[in-house]
Parts: C-alpha cells; structure tokens; sequence
C-alpha cells in the first residue's frame, strides 16, 4: 500500500514536468493538441495526488501501525474524526494536505477555464505546476509521508501510536488548518493569473476579473483560519487570551494583510487604471508570504508553541523562494511598460488617496510584523545575539495602524473619485463627526482613561454611522421610488450592487471587532489559593469554592471545582472549571468554565489543587464577545459580496482595451472554487 | 509634482512615526536567549537585561515555598539556581527532568530571578535524535522510526 502511495507522488512529479513542458511547448509552437494534453496532466497530477492522499487517509483511519507518521500522529483509542484530522496534523501529511489542495485546484481551474484565455492558460498552468513539483518535491524525496517503522531492514509495527496533542482535541483546532491551508495555496491561483498576464501580454485587466472571487474566497478562507486558531486560543488554553504576536501567527497574519492591501488596491486598476505594478508586486507578496509562512512553521528557525520539528526542508524553501521572487521581480521590471498607470492621481481628499493610504498602512504593518517576528534570526545574524520581541512591542505600532485603518474604512468609502468637495464632506462626515466628538466627551468625563480604547470606540461609532447612513440613504430612494418598505428596499439595495455594500458589511464586522479589542485595557485577573467553602473576588464576581470533585476515565483523570457564582451579591448559578489530564500524553488541559455575555466574559481556570486547597485564575474581559460576533459579520458580508450584482457595473475604461464587457462578467463568473 | 509633495509629505509623517513607534523603547521589549553557560559570561548586563535561558530541570530541586518556588536548571553540567516569582501557577509539565524555559533576570546573588517558566515533558515531545519516543515502543527491541526525528508537533 505504502509503495503504491509513494509511486504515485512520485508519477504524480514526472506528470507535473510534463504539464509544464507541454503547456509552454505547446503555446510557443502554436500546438493546441500539446496544450490539450498539458491541462490532462494537470488533472492526471489530482488523480494520482488523491491517491496517494487517500491511501494515508486509509492508513491512518485503520490505524496501520507499520507506518511512521500513523505511529506518531494517531493512537487506537482516538475518535476516528481526530484521526482523519491526523492527515494535517504532522509535518509530512500537512505537505500533502498542500499539494493535494494545490492539485485540486489546478484542476478546478483548467475545469473551469475550458475554452476560455486560451492564450493566458497554458502560463497559469506551467506556473501551478511550477509550484506543484516544489511540493512534489518535499513529498516524494524529503519527507515522505510513506516511511515505514523498520529494525533491521525489517518492516515493524508498534502496539500503539503516539495519538494526538490533547490540546489540539478540539472542533476549531480540527478545521483551523484546513482552513488556513485552504487560504495559504488559494493564493497560488490568482498569483498564477497575475504573472501568466504578464507574461503573454493579455490585454486588459481579464487577470484581475477572472480571479477577483477566487481571491476573495481564498481571502475568506485565510481570515476565518486565523479567527478560529484565536478562538481555539481564548476557549482551550486557559490564560485568556486571543492572540500573543506568536511567530506562527504572525506566519499567517502576513499574506492576509498583503490579500486585504490587494483586495483594495485592485478597485484602482478596474475603475482608473492605475496601480499596476503595484498590484503585480501585491499578488506577488501574498503567495510567496504564504510560502514563507509554510516555510517559517516547518524549518524551526524560530521557536514557537506551534512549530514543527525542525528538519531540513528548511533549504528547499529558501531555494525555492529565491528563485521564485527573483523571476517575478524580473517578469515585473521587464515588463514595465505594459504596466503604465492610465491615470494620476488628483487629490490627497479623494477615493484614490485613501486607498493608497490604505495599501501604504497595511503594508507597513506587514513589514512591521515580518521584521518582529524576523528579529530573532536577524538579531543572530548581525550582532550573534538571539533577541526576541515581546507582544509589547507588537503591539506599539500595530494598534495606532489599527486604528489608521479603521478611520479609513470610515471615510473611504465615501470620498469622491478624483477629488471630494468640501459639501461632500459635510453631508457625509457632519453627523457621523459630531457623534465621534460627543461620544469621546463622554467616555473621559465618565473616567475611562485609556486613549486608545476612547479612540477606537469613538472611531467604531463613526464609521458605523457612515455606514448606516449609506444603507438609509440608498434604500430610502428606492423605497421612495418603488413604495415598499425600508427592509425590503434595503434588501434591494444590496442585490443591485453586491460588491460596495457586501463591502459595507465586512467593514461592519471589522468595526465590531475593533470594538471587541477595546475593551482589552479593562481586563480584570484574580488568581487565588481558594479553601473549599471560601471565596474569592473578581471585578463584580464573587465565587465561592462549593466542591471539589475529581474522578478517572479511560483517558485522562479529571479533577471538577464546583463554584457558586455571584454577581453584586446576587446569585447567578454555579460554574465548573475542570482540569484533566491525560495518561498516555502525559499532558494536562483545561476545560475553562466561561460565563459569556455581551458585555463581558467572566472566565476561570482552575489551575491547580493541593489537599482542599484549588488554585483558581478568575478573569473578567469585557466585551470580548463582540470579536467573535465581528468575525461572523466579516464571514456574512464576504458571502453578500460574493454574490453577483444584479445590476451589472460597467467599466466603460475596459472598453477601450480591446475586451468586451460581456466576457469580462462571464470569465469573473466562471472560475469559481469549489467551497 | 506640486499635488505629489503633499503624497510625499503625508507619506513620510506616517512612515516616519511608525519607525518611531518600532524603534523607540525596543529594548524594554527585547528578550536574550542565552545559555546557562553564556548567562555567567554577560557579566553586568545578564542583572539589567531580560534573559531566557533553558535547560532540564534537576532531579529533586524543586522546593515550593510560599510565595515562590526554587529550583535547579542544568545544562551541559552547569547549574543554575533560580527562584520563579510569577503569578501565574507553575504548569503541569513542569517537573523533576523536564526541559524548562525561564524568563527573567539574574539578580546580584547568582540566583535567576524568573518571572515566566515554559515547560515541556522532554520525553514526549523532543526525542533526542536517533531515538524513539517514549510511548512509541516498537515490538522488537531498538527499533527507530525510519524517519528519525518527530519532535514538538502540531498543526499549523
């Protein structure tokens, strides 16, 4: 079985070879039939990828004891959906996981593309399959997921594996991968687009159509990964937090930001024609950011809660990245020319500049955190002396570029093209303005003293009130218009133009989450050595220990303080912190108890016991509810912008190209992934 | 150029601030990884600097004490006393012969005053090289999983 797995990596990298000779053969030499059978390979590679993909997945569910990675990723006793995680949950099958999504969606692409940018596909191919063979590679050669358990040449199986990080027992840590993943090799495709644009000279902006929702998904996907690893963080690991600047997490923060940056400044290119390098340098950003994150998680070079054994794939990535970025920046420079901006830029108080602005800040915070995270390394490098930087620091520049940007998703929107009048500004900003100074009044005079909390609250409400001001606006004209209620006439609104209020609402969702993180600085913490029968204070809690109980299954041992809770002196019900730990990791966890509200968590650790004395980590975070609530807002307005407007926007700008509109709307519908 | 000079100006005030507020106070925020060995040979600096150092912990050093617990680090036979003070309870993986990370300072007494400890059962989770985990016991003595090494894992 295992030889089968193998051999099929190993036909699935000669056929990836093939697909690039082929498709770039076949385009030179004007042979369609060559081209023809480079898109065949491609979906040969997915066959024998899934192959390969699932005899592991067989392996693991069966728990074939003979192979290396089944021993020390799974254990008989794990519930068979955590043994189907295991495919992603070690270095060798996560690699697989890779190629079998970049496979998969190569061929959704040549699927999808079947008669259409007959000139442009066989680049996109050649590039995917570029890709393609540097993960083949690692696969096939380097860290194969098919090495078997051997003593003397002689195969062998254990009794038992190792199982899975209890930790990591956990529905959100199951799909939090996945999800990532699914972000991460996304970004091969529209990267795949950008250069084969560049390299056949394709008229137009057809790239930026054909994969602008294939990038939004991708975005989506990456996005929602990152949340969940954060509430996978807050609900499982018992310190309350939500993000610590880990390196890890930082490796997947990065292409998101440069995705949000591209995400922007592409509205430049489709409306003005400008911005075209920089959009290629964009795109470009994300995918090798996303490389290097997959670089950065495998190679150990950093050490993180996260990371992966170190190994020496390390190399191969760093090879694979120069050569990478060194081609790309070649491709952009060489081709400048058919790169020119269509248009200049008028006004520092237009739509223009602020989505310069925008891009500007994002990518400063991208470099921002590239450099912390970097530190250590560079810190080695330069002066021999490993330095890390705390959270601290993080977050010293990143909150006031927060709160930059969320000023900017404030007024944006609503700045005029070219250049915005004064009575524009006050129609849009009067209301929304007075309301941000009134509100900010009002949280000083009553005590809050945290400037960046006052800030980013009185921000929340402004930009929030732009947006409710535009939803009002809108519909009440088509309600006037057509006499139908405001609901109903709001619903319209969305549909005529999906992708400016789709945009709305995931602003809408940022607002709240920023509304979330404010209420950081009013965290309150009480750890105490409580006696059974006392209590202990946190914020307006009272807890009083009832009971402590513990107990044994076959898994782990528990151990349960039964709390009564109160609040002000008024009795609202009993919490159960638990402890467990488990016998065969040897690892304990915690079952945090959590009393969530709108306004504020109350949460409890209980940390650890001696005799009748429990250890108890009590913490009250105030609105963090709102983080969660925002991000299913974000995920909400993503889908809204996903759908197609019903009144189709015309880019009178594309005409002159040479390319019809028509086909544009057609080729943005087409290339779809599959979700 | 005249509309570019107000780009250019704007630009530069916000790059400009944010390379202040990168730069300004980054020592507050730096973290030295040293060894024990490394730790003794920073004279001065090791008492005003905040240092991570790492190590196993000695067998039968741990002594718990109100307020405080005392232990022993060692590493390549060198040893270091150090006291954690922190709020947060030890974790559960801290234990005689665990790898232990300490985050702190060295105070005038040679004792390291920590004020974070990370811990990780060294038999689990980092093998050393050549040999097999404890827990994946092969049927036949000595046996070593082809592909050598599987250390601290997790998904991405």
């Amino acid at each position: 079985m295992e030889n089968v797995g193998a051999l099929a990596l190993l036909l699935a990298f000669c056929i990836s070879l093939y697909a690039i000779i082929a498709s770039v053969a076949g385009r030179l030499k004007q042979k369609p039939f060559l081209v023809l059978s480079g898109e065949r390979a491609v979906l040969a590679v997915w066959l024998l990828v899934s192959t390969a993909a699932g005899i592991l997945i067989y392996s693991l569910l069966t728990g074939d004891m003979r192979m290396a990675y089944v021993a020390s990723h799974t254990n008989n006793a794990m519930p068979l959906f955590y043994k189907f995680a295991a495919w992603w949950g070690g270095q060798e099958g996560s690699l697989l996981f890779w190629s079998w999504i970049l496979s998969t969606y190569g061929a959704v692409v040549v699927l999808k593309n079947r008669g259409q940018h007959r000139i442009m596909m066989p680049w996109v191919l050649a590039i995917l399959s570029s890709v393609q063979i540097f993960f083949l590679t690692l696969n096939a050669f380097v860290v194969s997921p098919f090495q078997v358990l051997a003593v003397d040449k002689v195969i062998t199986s254990v009794p038992d594996g190792m199982g899975l990080n209890p930790l990591l027992q956990y529905w959100a840590m199951v799909i939090h991968p996945p999800m990532l993943y699914l972000g991460y090799v996304g970004f091969a495709v529209p990267f795949a687009f950008a250069m084969a644009s560049l390299i056949s000279k394709a008229p137009g902006d057809s790239w930026i159509h054909t994969t602008r929702r294939w990038t939004i998904v991708t975005w989506l996907f990456q996005g929602t990964g990152i949340m969940l690893g954060s509430a996978w963080a807050y609900h499982v690991l018992g310190w309350g937090g939500y993000w610590m600047w880990d390196p890890v997490e930082n490796a997947s923060l990065l292409p998101w930001l440069a995705a949000t940056a591209f995400l922007h400044s592409v509205m430049m290119q489709e409306k003005k024609g400008m911005m075209k390098v920089w959009n290629m340098v964009l795109i470009a950003s994300t995918f090798f950011l996303c490389i290097y994150g997959t670089f950065l998680t495998r190679s150990g070079i950093i050490s993180s809660v996260h990371a992966f054994a170190e190994s020496p794939i390390g190399k191969y990535f760093v090879t694979f990245l120069a050569i990478g970025i060194a081609a790309t920046v070649w491709l952009i420079l060489d081709r400048l020319d058919y790169l020119r901006s269509e248009s200049e830029l008028e006004s520092v108080v237009s739509r223009e500049s602020s989505f310069l602005f925008n891009n500007l800040v994002l990518l400063a915070s991208c470099f921002a955190v590239l450099w912390g995270t970097m530190f250590p390394v560079l810190s080695e490098k330069f002066s021999s002396e490993k330095i890390s930087l705390d959270a601290v620091w993080f977050n010293r520049p990143m909150v006031p570029i927060g709160l930059f940007l969320l000023f900017l998703t404030g007024v944006g929107p609503l700045f005029a093209w070219r250049r915005t009048s004064l009575e524009s500004l006050r129609k849009n900003f009067q209301w929304p303005g007075v309301g941000m100074l009134v509100l900010v009044v009002a949280l000083y005079a009553g005590g809050m003293r945290y400037p960046y909390s006052i800030i980013s609250l009185g921000l929340c409400f402004f930009v929030t009130a732009t947006i409710v001001m535009e939803f009002f606006r809108g519909s009440r004209a088509i309600s006037e218009k057509t006499k139908v209620g405001l609901f109903p006439a709001m619903v319209e609104l969305t549909h005529r133009n999906t992708r400016r209020y789709g945009g709305y609402l995931v602003h809408m969702g940022i607002v709240l989450m920023f509304i979330g993180w404010s209420g950081h600085p009013f965290n309150q913490t009480a750890i105490g050595e409580v006696d059974k029968g006392d209590t202990m204070r946190v914020g307006a809690y009272t807890l009083k220990v009832a009971d402590l109980t513990n107990g044994e299954t076959a898994d782990y041992q528990w151990d349960t303080a039964i709390l009564e809770v109160s609040k002000n002196g008024k009795s609202i019900g009993t919490l159960e912190p638990t402890r467990k730990f488990y016998k065969v990791a040897q690892q304990g966890t915690a079952d945090v108890a959590l009393r969530t509200r709108l306004n504020e968590d109350l949460y409890i650790n209980y940390a650890a016991r001696t005799g009748d004395k429990a250890t108890l980590q009590a913490y009250v975070f105030p609105l963090v509810s709102w983080i969660w609530i925002g991000v299913l807002v974000l995920i909400g307005g993503t889908f809204v912008c996903l759908v197609p407007s019903k009144v189709a926007r015309s880019y009178p700008r594309t005409e002159v190209v040479g390319v019809s509109n028509q086909s544009h709307r057609r080729a943005a519908s087409v290339v779809r992934p599959e979700q | 150029m005249h509309k570019y000079g107000k780009f250019a100006i704007l630009m530069a005030i916000i790059v400009g601030s944010l390379l202040w507020l990168a730069t300004a106070g980054i020592t507050g925020s730096q973290t030295y990884y040293k060894t024990i060995t490394e730790l003794r040979q920073m004279g001065g600096d090791a008492q005003t600097r905040h240092v991570r150092v790492g190590g196993d912990v000695q067998g039968n050093s741990i002594v718990r004490e109100a307020g405080f617990v005392k232990f022993n680090l060692i590493q390549d036979k060198e040893v270091l006393r150090v006291a954690y003070e922190g709020r947060d309870p030890l974790p559960d993986t801290f234990r005689d012969g665990a790898q232990a990370l300490a985050d702190g300072r060295l105070g005038p007494d040679g004792v390291f005053h920590a004020s974070e400890i990370q811990a990780k059962c060294a038999s689990k989770y980092a093998p050393k090289p050549g040999m097999a985990p404890e827990g994946l016991q092969p049927k036949a003595p000595g046996a070593v999983p082809s592909t050598g090494n599987s250390s601290m894992r997790s998904s991405l």
